[in-house]
């Protein structure tokens, strides 16, 4: 470009800190579980180990992030905004599904300059737990489970052979650690620690899985240290 | 435009004054950023997307059929999606193409027929029928690609018209294209169900001479006509790498519209039990 | 009316020495002089009723509807000018239309005749204006359940059990009160179907014969039975109702 006021925003969004990502969350009887790894890179760079992706926006709503770190931030504050206002004005906590469908205008109408994937979960008095999947067109899709982010494409059979109807909180829970912990195992971009949060009526409860306690599964032949070099003798 | 006494003698939002006229296309402009350099740039490329949805007459009737996939990519990721909708009691719209462009549609549509709803009441005038919708799809889609901006979608629309007394069936993608026929098809199954659709409404209708089809008259039955769609979306199945085993039909007659449950189709493969390498190999 | 004269009437933007709003009470005598308007929130929905009055015999029959719909579940009766209640109703119609929009839900009963009421009151703050000479039940049955406010001239609303605006609604108030007695002493409202036949009473009662011009009556409800759309009570039921209300009038005068 000639002119030199010219700022090539596609480069700039190259270098964008992004949330390489494995996010998810599940409905259950009493609300939902919600999960997410903690790495954050630049290229392939950590550039954060123990991010938080999942994000508060109201009482008993919460998000997932996955895409442009600076775009989701960005929406998740409107939205918590507007979630706000929501409660100042009508007296009550907003729907689930009402904070869906702000992040999906968001999203929809600036699918152009957007880079967010969004999963909504959280507790409502009209339809209990629910779990509503924004992709980064800016459709809405509700789903019982939906798992979002690069590591997700490599959990969606492990997802469909486990996941029942009918859970309750604890088999719930222990669904987003291994769902999260196997893509993570397999995703470069996702890593670090697992942070979920069970939403409920009553209340939001955060869980912690460090990096070093994480569930594992197959890892891989042991690998027997059977050929390690003979110590040369070098000359002074 | 805004009543509100304090908003009077206050300049338009950019949104209010879009047009507030209807004197579109006179006098537009894209509207451009004042700092942006080059072509302003504001076509996307469809994401989460649909397959083909299918649709033919019958006697009596038309029927549209789509499966409940939406691909993210080759991502099979959705697999409960409904891409049939009902827009009043006799006109069903099929969407195949980016499916929040098509959930956009959803909410234009039933926007607007909930309008014409609030106002039968004290300013009574007939419902919109399929043509009206279809036309509006039309202009909506046509203005749309104008603006570079299009919705990236290809949709079929069925219907019942009370004045002619007969089945309405029409087809308008991103482009502003538009056609009616007796059968139809989007994408994928424009290649592949169309033909199929065709040999079978022609069986029974005939040809006239300048090739278009009904010249006897002779419409398919509601079976005849859900077994060619059931055979239509098992071909699908088999040869479109974006399409799953599992659709819907809906059905549209004077009696108005139902959409069914999902359904499969029953799928041969053993055939193939014996089948071995690929050339000379025998074993 | 003390002061009328002495020049503290002829904006909205004045008030009078003693704190009062001559223009919103003159737009209250515009609604006093229209055919009544009631409303009625059963156990299960709302019912409207409007006496139209009609200012010519070449009109044409059942035309010119009073009550109109706002959403599909929210109707609206309005008393007053009738060009003023079409202008509301079509703001209202926006007001509904963006709510779902915004928030991917109806908007309740509750929030848009706060809605409402906002917009009305903002035609008694400037000079340049006048009030609307209208008050407007606004009736629905939102997640919240059945619901009914009145909204005034002032932009003042109200949510009622049940309500009456227009010309007679004192006498149609003590009837309607009546109604409500065993709703208020923690009891059942009453039904749709009983309220159809009770506004259709009401109406021909506090409908004066030798004063007023003749009147149709126009009868909506949202219930169970309309799938929770506001719709036009169906015929028969609305005769039904209205050969009722006949014969209780004349069993009334023949006991007078």
């Amino acid at each position: 470009m000639s002119n030199i006021n010219f700022v090539d925003i596609q480069h700039l969004k190259k270098g964008e800190v992004n949330l390489g990502t494995s996010i998810m969350a599940v409905k259950f009887d009493k609300g939902v579980v919600i999960g997410a790894d903690s790495r954050t890179t630049t290229g392939s760079y950590i550039a954060n180990r123990v991010t938080d992706k999942l994000t508060h926006i109201h009482d008993r709503i919460y998000c997932c992030r996955s895409g442009s770190a600076a775009d989701t931030q960005a929406v998740a504050d409107i939205v918590h905004y507007h979630a706000q206002t929501y409660t100042a004005v009508y007296g009550e906590n907003p729907p689930v599904n009402t904070v869906a469908a702000l992040f999906e205008k968001l999203c929809y109408e600036n699918k152009d300059n957007l880079s967010a994937g969004i999963i909504v979960g959280g507790w409502d008095k009209e339809k209990g737990g629910s779990v509503y999947n924004i992709p980064l067109g800016g459709g809405m899709f509700e789903q019982p489970w939906a798992i979002g982010g690069s590591g997700s494409t490599y959990v969606y059979g492990y997802c469909d052979a486990t996941y029942r109807e009918g859970w309750g909180e604890e088999e719930t829970v222990n669904f987003v650690k291994n769902t999260l912990a196997l893509a993570m195992a397999r995703d470069g971009s996702s890593g670090g620690c697992i942070r979920m949060c069970v939403i409920t009526e009553d209340k939001v409860e955060r869980h912690f899985v460090p990096g070093n306690e994480l569930p594992r599964f197959w890892e891989g032949k042991e690998v027997v240290g059977g050929h390690s070099a003979q110590p040369t003798a070098v000359s002074a | 435009m805004n009543h509100h006494p304090a908003a009077w003698g206050q300049p338009l939002t950019a949104h209010q004054q879009f047009d507030m006229y209807s004197t579109n296309p006179m006098g537009m402009s894209a509207p451009r950023s004042a700092h942006s350099h080059g072509p302003v740039q504001n076509t996307q490329w469809p994401l989460v997307t649909g397959t083909s949805v299918i649709g033919i007459k019958y006697e009596g009737g038309v029927m549209l059929a789509a499966d409940n996939l939406a691909s993210y990519g080759s991502l099979a990721r959705f697999r409960d999606i409904e891409r049939l909708h009902a827009l009043g009691t006799h006109t069903i719209l099929g969407v195949a193409g980016d499916m929040s462009d098509f959930q956009y549609l959803k909410k234009e549509l039933d926007g607007l027929l909930r309008e014409e709803e609030t106002l039968t009441l004290t300013d009574a005038h007939p419902p919109l029928s399929p043509n009206n919708l279809y036309t509006f799809l039309a202009n909506l889609f046509y203005a749309r690609r104008n603006k570079i901006n299009p919705l990236w979608n290809a949709c079929l629309v069925g219907g019942w018209d009370f004045k002619k007394d007969e089945s309405f069936l029409g087809y308008v993608d991103l482009l502003g294209t538009t056609y009616t026929a007796p059968t139809l098809a989007t994408g994928f199954g424009a290649h592949i169900a169309q033909p199929l659709l065709r040999e079978a409404y022609e069986a029974k209708a005939g040809v006239d001479l300048e090739g278009r089809p009904g010249a006897d008259g002779r419409l398919l039955t509601a079976e005849e006509a859900e077994a060619v769609i059931d055979d239509c979306m098992k071909v699908l199945y088999y040869r479109d790498a974006r399409s799953i085993n599992k659709y819907q039909v809906a059905r549209v007659t004077k009696d108005g519209v139902s959409i069914s449950e999902s359904k499969s189709s029953e799928t041969e493969w053993m055939y193939a039990e014996g089948l071995r390498g690929y050339g000379g190999q025998t074993q | 009316m003390s002061s009328i004269g002495t020049g503290y009437d002829l904006s909205v933007s004045t008030y009078s020495p003693d704190g009062r709003l001559f223009q919103v009470e003159y737009a209250n005598k515009a609604v006093e002089a229209a055919g009544v308007a009631v409303g009625i929130r059963c156990s299960d929905g709302i019912v409207l009723g409007v006496e139209r009055l009609l200012h010519s015999k070449l009109l044409v029959k059942g035309g010119n509807r009073r009550i109109q719909s706002v959403d599909e579940h929210v109707g609206l009766a309005t008393a007053g000018l009738l060009a003023d209640g079409k202008h509301l109703a079509t703001r209202l119609r926006d007001e509904a239309y963006n709510f779902r929009d915004t928030y991917n839900a109806p908007a309740t009963v509750q929030i848009l005749s706060d809605r409402l009421s906002g917009y009305v009151q903002a035609y008694t703050c400037y000079g340049s204006v006048r009030p609307f000479g209208v008050s407007s039940l606004v009736a629905g049955v939102d997640k919240t359940g059945p619901r009914l406010f009145c909204v005034e001239p002032s932009g003042v609303f109200y949510g009622y059990r049940a309500c009456a605006i227009g010309k007679g609604k004192a006498l149609a108030k003590t009837e309607l009160e009546k109604l409500i007695a065993k709703e208020a002493d923690g009891g059942e409202a009453i039904t749709c179907r009983e309220a159809i036949d009770e506004i259709a009473r009401i109406i021909y009662l506090v409908h004066d014969d030798n004063k007023d011009k003749d009147f149709e009556l126009e009868m909506t409800w949202v219930s169970t039975e309309t799938g929770g759309k506001h719709r036009a009570v169906p015929g028969e039921l609305q005769a039904e109702a209205e050969a009722k209300a006949k014969a209780a009038l004349e069993e009334g005068m023949e006991e007078d």
